[in-house]
């Protein structure tokens, strides 16, 4: 095995067409990236955005949704649902500093499970292209400055009790 | 006579509005007052630091700490404030989730503070001078405190025992809080000290929340006459109750204004922005792309209106490629 960075990417499909998808392309022996991790929803309408920002904030590098054609939806409008709050999550996650590319909404029907693999080469080649997210990383590094208090204090109690000598 | 618990009140990054709300408890500070020995309270009484330091730890059976963290000094008044009391409550927007101050999560901190120091429309200040951490003054250093790159919440520092939400939080929770503080009748240890229902069931608009509501667009309330018994979100106008705490008991939708989310999410909530941009946009009337391009555009700035008073407890906490350094 290589040490070689690669993106590790979270996935909710819903459950009748891109799950369904991602199944034909196994019994249909196509190959695709292991990078994802898959997480079968009933309906990409039940996607909360709190689903897609917690897996970046625990270490996913891009995360992809996938649900029926527009017109297709099996509970008729929930994909609807899912593309008005991704086009709003884009323009903030855009503002929150986070490549709009990360984060990727595809309709994938039960047929296309050869869409489903340019799809996944696809967003594994950009987001390898972006690198790491590593928002838990983050977290940490910007937590140190607090580590400085302790230091900073010690420093001006020993000076004050030098000033009282 | 045996001695009155010991309490102390203190302010950190914060406007001085929840400082205000204590003193709105009018006459009923005297009650008060008359059950518990105010040791602490900057904004009011002549006690110092070294006041509080001398005292032994665990001495003050709670300290009401509103304000975000943002400075080593701020830091280490929370620390020890920590350490002096049986209880750490963080008390208003700013303490509980961030508040305004954690909208400034949104930049850096070089940002902040050339924009202040030097490009603010009503500063003079050619030599572009900037506070300095220390100088010395006839031989004798002087220091300020540091300005940290992030801001935080309370419990982002130091463990926090209780919350009392509101930007500020009102007379009334906060006289129902101290009760309970004082009688010892306290719900489990991280509670949030008011009711963990959405603010929808205590609104006088109630009725009228339409059960199928389509957003063809968006108003902001100035620019638009707002009804003044209509729900606002029947009336295209963005309204955060859906997604936030009531106990303010409505005192904004009961004024004609929108709620704007100050008491944070409730208990199922992880994010509130992201639970209220959920259920607004699912609710936009086009379907194809270009449409609801068109109706969000009345939304020009989610972060600031979906993480007002949250940005820095939200799931990001802050905008991801901004330096530490």
């Amino acid at each position: 095995m290589s040490n070689e960075w690669t993106p590790r990417i979270v996935a909710f499909f819903c459950n009748w067409c891109t799950y369904t998808a991602s199944d034909l392309a196994g019994v249909s022996r196509l190959k695709y990236p292991s990078n994802a991790r898959i997480i079968r929803v009933m309906c990409s309408g039940r996607i909360d955005p709190q689903f897609i920002l917690e897996a970046l904030a625990k270490g996913a590098d891009g995360v992809l949704i996938g649900g029926c054609h527009p017109n297709d939806c099996h509970y008729v409008e929930g994909n609807y649902k899912m593309l008005r709050r991704f086009r709003l999550l884009h323009r903030m996650l855009k503002d929150m500093g986070i490549e709009t590319e990360r984060v990727r909404l595809e309709w994938i029907s039960a047929a296309e499970g050869e869409k489903l693999k340019t799809v996944m080469f696809d967003m594994v080649d950009k987001v390898r292209k972006l690198g790491p997210l590593s928002l838990p990383g983050k977290f940490k590094d910007w937590d140190k400055e607090m580590d400085t208090l302790e230091h900073a204090v010690e420093a001006q109690q020993g000076r004050e009790v030098a000033h009282a000598h | 006579m045996p001695t009155k618990p010991k309490i102390g009140i203190y302010w950190c990054a914060s406007c001085g509005g929840c400082e205000e709300t204590v003193v709105d408890l009018a006459e009923d500070i005297l009650g008060v007052v008359e059950k518990v020995d105010i040791v602490f309270w900057p904004v009011a009484m002549d006690f110092k630091k070294h006041d509080v330091e001398a005292l032994p730890d665990k001495s003050l059976a709670a300290t009401l700490l509103n304000g975000a963290i943002r400075s080593s000094e701020q830091e280490e008044m929370a620390h020890m404030l920590r350490r002096k009391s049986q209880l750490l409550v963080a008390y208003g927007s700013c303490a509980h989730t961030g508040g305004i101050p954690g909208l400034s999560n949104q930049f850096s901190r070089e940002h902040m503070l050339r924009y202040v120091y030097e490009e603010t429309p009503t500063i003079s200040n050619d030599q572009k001078i900037r506070p300095q951490l220390k100088f010395q003054e006839q031989g004798r250093e002087v220091c300020l405190p540091e300005l940290r790159h992030v801001v935080r919440a309370l419990d982002q520092v130091v463990e926090v025992d209780y919350y009392i939400p509101g930007c500020p939080p009102t007379p009334r929770i906060t006289q129902a809080a101290l009760g309970a503080i004082l009688e010892g009748k306290l719900p489990p240890k991280g509670s949030v000290l008011a009711p963990d229902i959405a603010l929808c069931n205590e609104c006088p608009r109630k009725d009228t929340k339409p059960t199928n509501v389509a957003f063809a667009e968006f108003k902001r309330p100035h620019q638009k006459l707002l009804d003044p018994a209509l729900c606002f979100l029947a009336q295209g106008v963005i309204c955060m109750g859906p997604s936030t705490r009531c106990g303010c008991e409505a005192q904004c939708t009961k004024g004609n204004m929108p709620c704007t989310g100050c008491f944070g999410g409730t208990g199922r909530v992880r994010d509130q922005g992201a639970k209220m941009l959920s259920s607004l946009c699912s609710n936009i009337e086009p379907r194809d792309e270009e449409g609801i391009d068109q109706v969000l555009a009345g939304i020009p700035d989610p972060v600031g209106t979906f993480y007002r008073y949250g940005l820095a407890k939200s799931l990001l906490r802050r905008k991801v490629d901004l330096p530490i350094s």
